[in-house]
This record gives structure tokens, sequence and C-alpha cells, in this order.
């Protein structure tokens, strides 16, 4: 039966397809949903983890894969960066099993700190690397990728991009194969990495790099469509937005689909050039196709010309679309592609609308407490990243900084040192803290940082969809567990703990002010679970005789479920959960419960 | 090829709303394609979703100017996504606005009656559903979604019918909220007949 599935389903389901026997990952979208559906679809035979990191979540995939399974590991491209240490060593030493490293890249960036792209990281660690263009096709190139990696004893990439990941197709999925048990871990020292080692080994790997250019050249996914003379190179989603693009023009054009950017197939490349008098490439993210086939033509000594982003033609920056490629082939071969050129320039205005923390949530509570706490006095607050990465909108206006998971904590530290002005706050997420943030706060006590540490627990990985982490005390494969306590692991680093619910409001405020009064590494752990994982309370209503509509309840939190009417505060009982907060602001006394 | 983008604000249900069109269009042999916004933009942010059914298509990403119909859950939303829309495309709209929380802030709510005038007088088609009425009369602020793909199929412009999504909402829902939707689906489809 056809089912419908999303590309990170269909890849989730193509590595059960292929026999992969241990997943690991850490949540970050958009490549969440592959590690969730092995785990919902899993009948108990494949080990399936949440990693406290994308580090962990590496090295435990690459002990399953020595021991002869078939293993992935899954993570967002930034997370690709915590990994790198392993990765930047396993490519020298190779894999017994099958290994495939999933990373979801994010052009825009949509739901990312930046635009970063993996096909780097293949070339930079001289591992094959593919690209999916849809969901289908991820589908089966996943089980292709198991296989390469088996076949050259090398951990493999395979890459998609957030409109890939989130597109759903109809897709035929056969059986999952039965589950054999793998060989077992045998003694060897090529699994020690040592100088000598890694010298031969490199030259193996720089042989392989030959060798597979010419076995991708014959990959059925680079493909050739069409025979026109104007080529467009494409990989990933933009192969998607030039046939939408072309389709009313078709005669003109020569496309040529790049599923392996790494290594870069050139036979396929010459096959394609030869066909060709011009050439424009269409990729998201960097020129890395058109970089290979610049770099191939120096090699080859030849000479079309090729049009992109180092000719300035193509956007280096956010997504491409079929609207726009149009436009491009429009203006440049003069193609007369149809493109959509309904105008509205007399519409209405319409606000911007960002993303917000949810109605009810605990860390506008956190946020608020902390702010007035420190009324008056000079403080910095170092943010971080998860939900809590939106208390930097007004009103709370709660993060000075934000650079990447776990950075708050030692930002903190060298505003401090520096002799910056105000008390240092750092927040961070209960997920956060154990994935990156544990270091960074030994750091602080180690070399006697000033600063407080605000750990926002909300009991859940709440950004990325609830993912269970180490302080949960639940596994991906429905078993409980030994929950760390991260206000234990706090006092053994050496930090004063004070734990207090932020929907106490006053509570709340006389703790950080009582932190504020002292020095060191201090921290307070505000604890409330997210809005999302528990049932709402009873929802609030605003007394409209005794409302003022002074509009403090709107202005100091900007709660969604606020709202103005008829010159006077409303609440929408449909998103109110009955946290309170609004009524411990109110001068009046006016919201109530029903 | 039919081509059918679904906008709002993050929470509606729109990602449900897509996937119950692409499914009815599935189990009549079609090929279907969706993406949807998922990510931070759930917390009440812009939300678009794109559905694409019939014969195969590359993209799951509707190009500008070529979706055969917009259903808007908010009609803010639907002006801001107006240029996806076809010529002669059909626009179904719920009349409620949803105010950012920005709007708030600074004082630039904007009224539903504005965005419904521009909607009426540039789109051909333009049906609008009193969602909160339905809402109500079904006891719930969750079956927008459902009410918007009632309307959506009696217009026949996706060429789905309401019986077809009655299909997908049983196999699709738990039981105990069948009812609900169903009734909410029926109440949908009439704000196109009358």
């Amino acid at each position: 039966m056809k089912e419908l599935l999303m590309g990170n389903e269909a890849i989730a389901v193509g590595a059960m397809m292929a026999g992969v026997q241990v997943v690991t990952g850490y949540p970050g979208t958009p490549s969440t949903e592959v590690l969730e559906t092995i785990a919902k679809r899993n009948d108990g035979s494949i080990y399936v983890e949440w990693s406290v990191n994308e580090k962990a979540g590496m090295e435990v995939a690459a002990g399953a894969a020595y021991a002869g399974a078939r293993s992935l590991v899954t993570m967002k491209q930034v997370g690709l960066n915590v990994a790198s240490d392993p990765l930047m060593s396993l490519n020298m030493i190779g894999v017994k099993g099958g290994m495939v490293v999933y990373v979801a890249d994010d052009p825009g960036p949509i739901s990312s700190q930046t635009e970063q792209d993996t096909r780097h990281y293949a070339k930079f660690a001289k591992i094959p690397i593919f690209d999916a263009t849809s969901p289908e096709e991820a589908y089966q190139m996943i089980q292709d990728a198991f296989d390469y990696s088996e076949k050259y004893h090398t951990p493999v990439f395979f890459r998609a991009t957030t409109r890939v990941c989130h597109a759903c197709a109809s897709i035929e999925v056969g059986e999952f194969p039965k589950i054999t048990k793998a060989e077992g871990f045998v003694k060897d020292s090529r699994w020690v990495i040592f100088p000598r080692l890694s010298y031969l080994n490199k030259k193996k790997v720089e042989a392989r790099e030959i060798t597979l250019a010419e076995e991708f050249s014959d990959y059925p996914g680079n493909e050739l469509i069409g025979s026109g003379k104007i080529g467009i190179a494409c990989g990933g989603i933009a192969y998607a937005y030039v046939m939408d693009a072309i389709e009313s023009n078709k005669e003109m054009f020569t496309v040529a689909k790049f599923v392996t950017p790494f290594p870069f197939p050139t036979i396929f490349a010459d096959r394609f050039l030869q066909q060709v008098d011009r050439v424009i490439v269409f990729e998201e993210l960097d020129p890395v196709i058109e970089d290979a086939l610049i770099y191939h033509q120096g090699v080859t000594h030849t000479t079309h010309e090729i049009i992109g982003k180092r000719t300035g033609t193509v956007l280096n920056a956010g997504e491409l679309s079929a609207n726009y490629i149009a436009g491009v082939l429009n203006e440049i071969f003069g193609a007369e592609l149809v493109v959509g050129n309904q105008t509205f320039e007399d519409a209405p205005k319409v606000p911007t609308r960002p993303p917000v923390l949810c109605a009810g949530c605990p860390h506008r509570a956190s946020f608020y407490a902390v702010k007035q706490a420190m009324k008056g006095k000079e403080a910095v607050f170092c943010g971080d990243i998860g939900c809590y990465t939106l208390g930097n909108a007004a009103p709370l206006d709660m993060v000075d900084t934000c650079l990447c998971m776990g950075a708050g904590i030692t930002i903190a530290q060298g505003l401090e040192h520096s002799k910056s002005a105000g008390t240092k706050f750092s927040f961070v997420g209960d997920s956060t803290f154990f994935a990156s943030g544990m270091t960074g706060v030994v750091n602080a006590v180690y070399n006697k940082a000033d600063m407080i540490l605000v750990v926002l627990d909300n009991s859940t990985t709440a950004m990325t969809g609830h993912q269970p982490h180490p302080g949960i005390g639940k596994t991906m494969m429905g078993e409980v567990s030994a929950a760390v306590s991260i206000e234990k692991v706090l006092v053994a680093i050496g930090a004063e703990v004070k734990i207090v619910n932020p929907l106490d409001l006053e509570a709340a405020i006389a703790t950080v002010k009582e932190m504020d009064e002292k020095s060191g590494v201090r921290a307070i752990i505000f604890r409330s679970p997210c809005v999302a994982i528990v049932k709402p309370d009873q929802a609030r209503h605003i007394d409209t005789n005794t409302c003022i509509g002074c509009m403090k309840c709107i202005r100091e939190l900007g709660c969604p479920a606020l709202s103005k009417k008829d010159g006077k505060a409303v609440i929408d009982p449909a998103l109110c959960t009955g946290c309170g907060l609004c009524s411990k602001v109110c001068p009046t006394g006016c919201i109530v419960k029903d | 090829m039919k081509s059918c983008l679904l906008c709002g604000v993050g929470g509606q249900g729109t990602v449900l709303a897509s996937r119950i069109l692409a499914q009815a269009a599935m189990n009549q042999g079609l090929f279907a394609r969706t993406a949807e916004t998922i990510g931070m933009s759930q917390r009440g942010g812009c939300v678009v979703s794109h559905v694409r059914i019939g014969e195969y298509v590359s993209s799951p990403m509707i190009p500008e100017g070529q979706a055969d119909m917009m259903i808007g859950f908010e009609p803010g939303e639907v002006v801001r996504n107006l240029s996806y829309l076809k010529e002669d495309g059909i626009v179904i709209t719920c009349k409620q606005v949803v105010q950012a929380v920005t709007a708030s802030l600074s004082g630039s709510d904007y009224n539903a009656e504005d965005m419904i005038a521009y909607l009426q007088r540039k789109v051909k088609h333009c049906i609008v559903i009193d969602g909160a009425e339905i809402c109500n009369i079904c006891g719930s602020g969750k079956v927008l979604n459902v009410a918007l793909v009632g309307a959506a199929a009696q217009s026949g412009a996706m060429g789905i019918s309401v019986e077809d999504v009655k299909a997908v909402l049983a196999a699709k829902l738990k039981p105990q909220f069948l009812a609900m939707n169903e009734q909410a689906l029926a109440l949908g489809a009439q704000c196109v007949t009358q």
C-alpha cells in the first residue's frame, strides 16, 4: 500500500528497510522525525536512543558499526559541528557495518541560527555524501547509502534540506527485513588511531575518492534530463524547483541532477558538459556543485561559461523557488517561462507575525521574574538555543546574546572577565544543560566566575517537539531509566542552587534578588512543566467592570492569549492555560477564574 | 494537477488539514505531495501548507500564481499569501482574525472587515466562513481545520468530495472525536451550497 510519508519518515523507513540496528541522534529541526519514526515503528529489534548530544550519538553509532551492525546517527546541520570531533577521526578509521550520518540542512534559515552546508563537511572529511531531491528518492537512496558505507568501510553522509525533510509524498513501502545479529566486535589494531595508521589510511581514502567519482558517475540518481543546449546543473530541492520552472519550455534545457556532490561524479559531469553550450547552476546554500564544475573544468582544460552564485547571478543566501528560477532563466536566456505575476500592491497592511512563547509558557514567568527582580539594576542576559530564545521578543526583551548550544553560560564568563558592567545571567534549558551546558558550569566554578545560571527546567525538549532527555528518566526504547538530577549535578560541580516555581511570581522574584546579593557561581532552577505536556488549568477571564483598560498585562507579558477589545483587555479562552501570571501583574485584580 | 495553499497561524491545525486533503486524493489513486511549516513558526507564527495532487509533480512547493485554491484559517494570512493564487483561483477563508502579539503591543491591530472586503474585491470566488460559529456549534475550537476542508471539498475545486474527506476522517481520527468533526465537515460544506 502507498503511504503519505514525510521526507524524514521516508528516510527512517528506508533505513529500516536497509536493516539498521542501532539508531542514535540529538533532536534538531528539521532532522528530528527520522529517529522518532524509527522508534515508533520499532518492533523492539532496533536499538534507538536520543543521545545527550551529537558527539555522543556519533560515537555510539561508530561503536555499533565497529561491531558490524548497521547504524544511523541523526542531527541538524549545526549539530554536526558538535559531532565533528569524532567525525574527523572516524573518517580515517572507517567502519565495518554500514554507518550513515544523517544531517538535515536548513536553507533560509527557517529554524536554525545559520545556513550551514553539510556538503562542505563531506569534502572536508573526505567521505561520500548523498543529497536527496524528494522524499521518494530519499527512501531509496538511504538504502544505497548503507550499501556504499559497507562496501567502502566508511561512514557515509546522507543530507536532506527542510523542504525535503518536511515534504510528504505517496510512497510504496515494503516489508521490513528481519534483523540479523551483528558479528560483534573483533579486536584489531585497525580500531586504534595512531599517526602511522592515519597516514596509511589517508592514502586509501584519497584513492577511494577517485574510484567513487567514477562509480557515482553511473549512479542512477545522477541524471540528465532533456537535450537542450542550455545546461542547468542542480541538486537537492532546487532540482524540483527547476523542473517546475522550465515546464512550459523544456526543449531549451538539459538538466543535470547531482545527488552525489562528493566525490563529484566527473564522468557524469563530462557527459553533461559535452551536451550543452552554456551552464547555469541552481543549488541552495553554498556553490558546491558550481565550484566542483569550475574546478573540474580547470583540471580538464575545458571552458564552458558557468553562471551561478560565483558570477553574482544566483542568490547566495536564503531559499530558491520555482518563480525565482524562472525569472533568472527568462532574464539570462530569454526563456519565456511562465512566472506568477499577480501583484497586490494595494493590499491592506498585515503586521509581521513572529513566533512567540506559547500562552501560559513558564519561560515567560521566569523571564518576567528576573526582569522584575533586576529592575533599576545593571544586568546582562545571555540566552541560549531552545524555545526560550523567544524571550528576546518584546515586551520581555530578555535575551542580550545568543550564539550556539550552551554558549550562554560561557559567554557570560567572558563578559565577566572583561569587567563588563552588571550581573551576568545565563539562561539555559534542561535539555541544553545536559547537551552542552555542564562543561561550561565546570569552567565557571574552576575559573572563579561570578554569574547566575538560570536553568529553565520544563521537563522536556520542547522546541523540537517534546523529546525525552537525561533528566526525564525515560528512554526512546520505552524504558524507565535513572533520571539525572540537574540540582545534584550543579551542587557536585560546586554551585549554590535554589529551586523555585516561576509561576509563583513573588517567590521567584525574591529568589532572584537573594541570589543577586551573593557572589560566585550560583544557580536558580525555575521548574515548571511545558504547557504542551500537561493538562491546562481553568482559563482565566477578565471582569470588564473592574478592568481599567491600562493594558499592563499585554504590555508587560505579551501573552498570545491576551488582546485588546473596545478599550479593555480580553483573554482568548481557547488559548489560556490558566497559568495566572497576568492576574499577578494586573493592578486592579480584574483577572479571575470563572 | 491541482494545487491548494493553506495558510494560517501556528497552532490552528493546518498540518492536519493538508494531510487530510492529500490522503483523500491518494485514496482515489492519485499522486500527492505536501509541504508544511514545522518548527519554530508553529509557536504562533505564520504557517503555510502546500498540497499538490493529481499527476506527478516535481516540487512540493506551489509556485506563486499557481494555486487553484487557497484555504485561509485567518483572513490576514490570506492577504499576505495572495500572490500564490491563480488568476481564476478560489479562496475559502475563515472570517475571524487572530491578532499578532506584536500588533497588540504596537497598536497596529487590523480589522477582519478590511481584509475580507479586500479579498472579495480581488478574488472572483471568495467564500467566507464563520469559523467561530461552527466551532461554537461543535463545541470545540479545534474543528476549524475540518470545517474549512469541508468547504474546500464542497467547492469541487480540488476534485475531492465531502464523502472522500469523511472516509479519511473515519480512518484517521480517534472514535471519540469523529462525530464532532463530521458535524464540522458538514457545516463547512453547507457554507458553499448556501
